[in-house]
């Protein structure tokens, strides 16, 4: 009986968050190791668990992975998620890369400073509606049906929900002009797996407070 | 017979130059669509060439992919280049990774005011030296092979050199202390289709300068 997975992260969304989401989404119980303190950081990096000392590091198969993107791409051909062919790939590869540069502005926005804030958070909601939203809510359109590719759940349906819940916690009203992604947002969660992984209690992590930030920012990690 | 691949972006590095790289190296041959223009720029987001309005993009095998990485990775596994199995793969991603980021690094050093960016590029210097480069030494040390995963040439093996050629522009002398990439850099950079790429007069762009800088900026209006 294999190990489940185990990621080693701070308390919190951070880089870590998508890829509590896919092994979620996928069926997957996975273990956390969670990083709370200095001292935690530094035995991962001497005991040379993280190839370039960072996290997120995820131990899976007998290896410790590291690097967002690596991590994802492992889990989601392991459990079918990537689509059925090289093509397919491409544009579920395509569409989780919008959703991360969106994702990555959105997750950013804590560390921003409070004189920036305003002029940052008009810029997201601004390229959220005219940039990101249109291209997804285009494409479930142009072949009308009820995942973004192959006509199959990937991981691109999985890291896009979970994005819309985040620019719904930013305002709601975003997804007014969208229907098609809130149908796929309430599709996607209304799976079993997701379903489980959205109710309390669950290893999802609450938004990013104020005092998560200034707690890394002391202890410099 | 299928049509040469098509790269639309800025004449310079930036985003588009490990694309050019990846194909240069598996010998594939490709064409360039130069972006100059706002004008231009506006008319292939008008056009739907660009999925979230960006470059680059890259026309292959009646594709219009953007996003750097998801054009990587397509090419990658098109060319043979991203390992036999889903463990060769993922440190394949790994290693390719750690390099992109510190090649992004460089690239946004570019649109920095003076003093931030002989900042920013100090940094790449120091972090090539204490978080890449010992990382991809061991690396080689341990297997012993010619390759960085599988004992055959991948993507990882020409990411790696082409962050070392890099971060040599800004630092000549940061190999000093890493013989095997020494070696690795002279083994990859003698492969023929690379070597190719290395001579003058090949499509490999030079590092940014201020040029570059002002039509990325009036494009792209920031």
């Amino acid at each position: 009986m294999s190990r489940k997975p185990i990621l080693h992260y701070f308390n919190g969304r951070g880089r870590m968050e998508c890829i509590r989401w896919l092994l979620a989404a996928a069926g997957v119980e996975f273990e956390e190791k969670l990083i709370e303190k200095p001292e935690d950081l530094n035995k991962l990096k001497n005991d040379g668990s993280l190839l370039f000392q960072q996290v997120p590091m995820v131990e899976i198969d007998g290896m410790n992975l590291v690097q967002t993107r690596a991590i994802l791409n492992y889990i989601a051909t392991k459990y079918n998620l990537y689509g059925k062919d090289i093509k397919e790939r491409a544009l579920i590869d395509m569409y989780s890369e919008g959703v991360a540069d969106l994702g990555e502005m959105i997750m950013l926005l804590p560390l921003c400073p409070a004189a920036e804030k305003d002029a940052k958070v008009t810029f997201i909601r601004e390229k959220t509606t005219n940039r990101f939203l249109p291209a997804f809510e285009n494409v479930l359109k142009s072949h009308g049906q009820d995942y973004l590719v192959g006509n199959k759940l990937s991981r691109a349906d999985i890291h896009l929900v979970e994005l819309l819940y985040y620019v719904e916690e930013l305002d709601p009203s975003l997804l007014a002009n969208f229907p098609l992604l809130k149908a796929l947002k309430a599709r996607v969660s209304n799976l079993p797996a997701v379903k489980k992984f959205l109710q309390p209690g669950s290893q999802r992590k609450p938004p990013t407070d104020e005092r998560q930030i200034e707690a890394r920012k002391i202890f410099k990690f | 017979m299928a049509a040469k691949p098509k790269l639309w972006y800025f004449r310079g590095r930036g985003r588009m130059e490990s694309i050019r790289w990846l194909l240069a190296a598996a010998g594939v041959e490709f064409e360039e669509e130069v972006l100059e223009t706002r004008e231009q720029y506006e008319k292939s987001q008008k056009d739907g060439r660009l999925l979230f309005g960006q470059v680059p993009l890259v026309e292959i095998d009646g594709m219009e992919l953007t996003q750097t990485r998801a054009i990587l990775s397509s090419l990658a596994t098109k060319y043979n280049l991203h390992g036999k199995d889903p463990k060769e793969t993922v440190r394949i991603d790994m290693y390719a990774e750690g390099t992109l980021d510190l090649m992004m690094m460089v690239a946004l050093a570019a649109f920095k005011p003076p003093e931030e960016k002989e900042e920013s590029l100090a940094l790449v210097v120091k972090k090539a030296k204490t978080q890449h480069f010992p990382v991809f030494e061991k690396i080689l040390k341990d297997h012993g092979e010619d390759f960085l995963v599988g004992n055959k040439f991948s993507w990882a093996d020409i990411q790696l050199l082409e962050a070392i050629l890099m971060v040599e522009e800004l630092d000549a002398s940061v190999l000093s202390d890493f013989p095997l990439l020494k070696e690795f850099k002279t083994r990859i950079s003698n492969i023929p289709t690379i070597k190719k790429f290395l001579q003058p007069g090949s499509q490999r762009k030079p590092p940014p300068d201020s040029h570059y800088v002002e039509v990325v900026r009036n494009v792209l209006q920031f």
